[in-house]
């Protein structure tokens, strides 16, 4: 237990989502272990995890700008002091995690009471609390999905409130440094240049999707387990496995019949299908998807009201484009509204295009090299687009 | 609480009488339904033999059942198995369970015996007992004949009547409530058919809260490879998973000496739904319809008895593994087992037996032909020890394990000993994240952590069974939806720890009875063939022994999660 969880208080830090100090982990076989001592009220977590039958139990007060992003989205979102909980915007977190409690109190009670509804929630001026059913990676999976649905709440919240002139005062100076803590911790330009050239032979294959991999999550264009990434041959394509973290993809792709004549597949990523799609319609072989943050904000960001809004991420009838990258709609995995039916044709004109809600595909010929120079700077253009918009609304740029 | 009739039938076949009796509200409560209620009845007669009258044989339906609450169609047979000695039950699917509901009634419970077969028909609220004279003998097919499209059945044929320790209750036709030889019980009582209709609506409380919940469970589903995926359950059944197990280099072959079988693409998925040009079928109310049906109306098989037919035998003549599937289910024959018990015999005698054989041995074995049927209806270990080799039945606790080799996944070698009614894939189902990566992937050849795992997933799915929901979405799905669901269908306000509770409650009854008739810790063990021959290692992937040391140390620290100081304190040996 000792050793995942250690895994996890690395990646947790190296998300930038918490340090490790402040991030009380406990893990249980037979045996609890703690990645440190509960201190004060934390103790009140022994009593939670007692009361739970779960593998583990994480609770973390955030780094920057994390913490501000929450206590912002706490203070202002009117779902909060309507329902107590709030209701993230994008595509996965609300598959997944349907809506968060947000506790204002930090009591064993009120904690085992909303995790037996949810699989996480916010504890308002403390942090996020949340647990693995099955084993400790899911603690990090949930409590990653929640830093990274308030970041893409809070700044499309913000953009929409910036537009009615609501952000003013204590919010536009919590706008302002949450906005040079986001430009400061920002990786996208620091990428690692990766390989070039067609591989050679199926481990060349494996090695070149490793590679990439790593390269989107160092650079925080997905998180976690999320996202997948796939490269197609003759016969075969090979593609990361559903669950699998694209920084740790040794053992984790399969190679999938393009024929279909084998179902090895079935533990393939849930967009296998339009991952082959895409490879069929376009030609292009190196594909990459990935959830960059500012893409994800600027695809939901419509001035249109005057339609259902729950049809944004399944059936969106408009033609939208943010800097020239097409977005789409469409649900993961399969269906009738699902993205298989709508990311493949918007490669066909254009090297990458936005899920509504959701994330980013692109893709290229031969090696990953376009592939993710082109993630990159979709998301580069989106986050200033996002500035701009900002800046349109006459508040001043924050200051760097 | 709604979901539930608040009427159940008891039925004494010995004095042949029928009393519809109030569902108490504490066993609504406390055991949910199906498995659950199974539990609740048996405690207080568990320890009498499986065709001693008293015992109870009890078909119970879920609160979600006969709503728009997803794959709810399904019942719990629940009784004493004749094979294993322990609790047993059986979730099964089918329209029966569905159709007990809108009959207006939550469970059946069974107790004596009739001298002469008989039948029982729930038509609505008239429920009769008529003779089955006319049926003894009959095949599954055969009997069911004289019901049309508006009843459903659950029929016993040749192998429970004559009391084949592996017999199955087939419902219509070819949904088997097939393992711990149920219908064994079922032929004990003389009860050879059970037809029932009924044209109720079962009552919800919150239509709306279930169908946002309903919304939430699809969406989940289709986001699941597994589920609705190009390669997955709802493509190509359960035999989806014969390329991977075979990948996976787990696939026990020729009685687990070996986990590799090179012909296994014989009877894949794929191949079989090439050949059969297979369209979907499936339970009442569920949307992945994972059950193929062939061109011809071929029963295409699910995966355990592709494989048990198939590799466990060196088999690769896919229509004779069809034919095998087809023949057991007429015959009333749990395939896993028969299929195991035949490849166990083959050990024995030395030789691989050929297709054309099998095929003869299920009928020897349904009728119990004195000689080598007679024989092999006892199952494996009783077979193999009336030969002196009982280590050479691929079993625990007498129930012959499925087709998922243990050396290849550790958590499920672990699930296999601790399950309370013997070799079973379906108690904790760790293929699910050990293999499948759902919710999240472990390490397969590794016991860290399995123990809570392990644990968690036997509460989790002594509830899945209770609902009575289909253990396959909770691939994609968690319990954090059915319980929103569960909160619509009945007004009660359950929640995720709420219904663990009542799992953990259900899964210590059974452990209790079973402690009643005499188990111990050695019961909750793997045979030693795992322990001792490494399998077919290969494509880097080494197969090794279980360590067995690592094992007892991972099954103690099971004991303690369990809090079960008796069964830790026991030595090897039990006591």
């Amino acid at each position: 237990m000792e050793k995942v969880v250690r895994k996890y208080l690395g990646k947790i830090e190296a998300q930038g989502l918490a340090h490790r100090d402040d991030v009380l982990f406990l893990a249980r076989d037979a045996d609890v272990y703690a990645s440190r001592s509960a201190v004060g009220e934390e103790r009140e977590l022994l009593r939670v995890l007692d009361g739970m039958n779960c593998s583990a139990l994480l609770y973390a007060r955030l780094a920057e700008p994390y913490r501000s992003i929450l206590d912002e989205v706490v203070l202002r979102d009117s779902s909060v002091a309507a329902e107590g909980r709030v209701f993230p915007r994008d595509a996965e977190t609300r598959t997944f995690l349907h809506d968060i409690p947000v506790l204002d109190t930090f009591s064993a009670d009120a904690i085992l009471a909303a995790l037996s509804k949810r699989k996480t929630a916010i504890i308002r001026n403390h942090g996020i609390v949340t647990f693995g059913a099955v084993t400790p990676e899911q603690a990090f999976i949930f409590f990653s999905s929640v830093c990274f649905t308030m970041f893409v709440k809070y700044f499309s919240d913000t953009l929409q409130r910036f537009r009615q002139g609501e952000i003013a005062g204590e919010a536009l100076d919590a706008f302002r440094r949450i906005w040079q803590e986001t430009e400061r911790t920002c990786t996208v330009q620091h990428a690692p240049v990766l390989r070039s050239g067609v591989p050679a032979d199926a481990d060349a294959v494996l090695a070149l999707m490793c590679e990439a991999g790593q390269a989107v999550v160092s650079t925080h264009l997905v998180d976690s387990c999320f996202g997948n990434i796939s490269y197609g041959t003759d016969e075969v394509m090979y593609i990361s496995q559903t669950g699998s973290s694209l920084d740790e993809l040794e053992g984790c792709i399969d190679a999938v019949s393009l024929a279909g004549t084998s179902s090895v597949g079935i533990t393939a990523s849930s967009e296998l299908t339009a991952h082959k799609r895409i490879f069929a319609e376009t030609g292009l072989n190196a594909i990459l998807h990935g959830h960059p943050r500012f893409s994800v904000i600027m695809s939901m960001d419509c001035e249109r009201t005057d339609c259902d809004r729950e049809r944004c991420y399944t059936s969106c009838p408009e033609s939208r484009s943010v800097q020239g990258i097409p977005i789409v709609s469409g649900e993961i995995g399969t269906g009738p509204n699902a993205l298989l039916h709508t990311v493949p044709k918007a490669l066909r004109t254009a090297p990458g295009v936005i899920v509504y809600g959701h994330g980013v595909f692109t893709a290229c010929r031969g090696d990953f090299q376009d592939a993710f120079a082109t993630l990159r700077s979709i998301e580069q253009a989106c986050m200033d687009a996002y500035e701009r918009e900002v800046k349109t609304q006459k508040c001043e740029r924050p200051e760097a | 609480m709604s979901g539930y009739t608040y009427r159940s039938i008891h039925v004494d076949l010995s004095d042949r009488s029928v009393g519809i009796v109030t569902t108490p509200e504490i066993l609504c409560r406390e055991y949910l339904g199906g498995r659950g209620f199974g539990a609740a009845m048996l405690s207080d007669a568990i320890t009498h033999a499986y065709d001693a009258p008293e015992l109870p044989l009890v078909f119970a339906t879920g609160p979600l059942v006969g709503t728009a609450a997803p794959t709810s169609g399904r019942m719990s047979v629940v009784s004493r198995s004749p094979l294993t000695g322990t609790i047993f039950d059986c979730s099964v699917g089918g329209r029966f369970g569905t159709l007990l509901k809108r009959a207006g009634y939550d469970y059946l419970r069974i107790v004596g015996a009739s001298s002469q077969p008989v039948m029982l028909e729930i038509d609505g609220d008239a429920v009769t007992i008529r003779s089955a004279e006319g049926l003894a003998g009959k095949t599954v097919s055969e009997a069911g004949q004289k019901f049309d499209a508006s009843w459903s059945t659950a029929v016993i044929g040749p192998a429970g009547e004559r009391r084949v320790r592996y017999a199955s209750i087939m419902i219509d036709g070819h949904y088997s409530a097939g393992r711990g030889g149920l219908g064994a019980v079922m032929g004990a009582k003389g009860l050879k058919l059970i037809a029932v209709r009924g044209s109720r609506t079962v009552p919800v409380a919150d239509p709306a809260m279930l169908t946002t919940a309903r919304d939430s469970i699809m969406r989940l589903l289709r986001t699941s490879q597994a589920v609705f995926g190009e390669f997955g359950l709802a493509e190509f059944g359960t035999a989806a998973l014969v390329d991977l197990m075979h990948a996976r280099r787990m696939e026990p072959t020729e009685n687990f000496r070996k986990t590799v079988f090179p012909q296994a693409g014989a009877y894949s998925g794929y191949s079989m739904k090439s050949r059969y040009r297979t369209k979907k079928t499936g339970c009442a109310g569920c949307p992945v319809l994972c059950k193929k049906i062939g061109e011809g109306k071929e029963v295409i098989p699910e995966y355990e008895t592709v494989s048990h037919f198939g590799a466990l035998n060196a088999n690769c003549d896919l229509s004779s593994i069809v034919e095998a599937n087809a023949l057991c289910n007429d015959l009333g024959l749990d395939t896993i087992t028969a299929a195991a018990t035949i490849a166990c015999y083959a050990e024995l005698e030395g030789r691989t037996v050929p297709p054309a054989e099998m095929l003869q041995m299920l009928r020897e074995i349904a009728d119990r032909r004195p000689g080598r049927g007679d024989a092999l209806a006892e199952g494996s270990l009783r077979y193999a020890s009336s030969r002196g080799r009982p280590e050479l039945s691929m079993s625990v606790k007498g129930l012959e394990l499925p087709a998922y080799d243990p050396r290849g996944a550790y958590g499920m070698a672990l699930a296999y000993a601790t399950s309370n009614r013997g070799g079973c894939h379906l108690r904790a189902y760790p293929i699910s994240h050990e293999i499948l990566r759902r919710p999240v992937a472990t390490d397969r050849f590794s016991f860290d952590g399995k123990a809570r795992i392990i644990k968690i997933a036997e509460d989790l799915n002594a509830v899945v069974d209770s609902l009575t929901a289909c253990k396959f979405v909770f691939f994609a799905v968690s319990l954090e939806e059915y319980a929103k669901a569960l909160s619509a269908v009945t007004g009660f306000p359950h929640d995720v720890q709420s219904l663990f509770r009542i799992g953990e409650r259900i899964w210590n009854a059974e452990r209790a009875m079973n402690r009643a008739n005499g188990f111990t810790a050695a019961d909750d063990d793997l045979p030693a063939r795992f322990f001792a021959e490494e399998g077919s290692s290969g494509a880097q992937i080494r197969v090794l022994p279980i360590d067995r040391q690592t094992f007892l140390d991972a099954r103690a620290r099971y004991y303690r999660v369990r809090g079960y100081a008796e069964e830790l304190a026991q030595g090897e040996d039990g006591r």
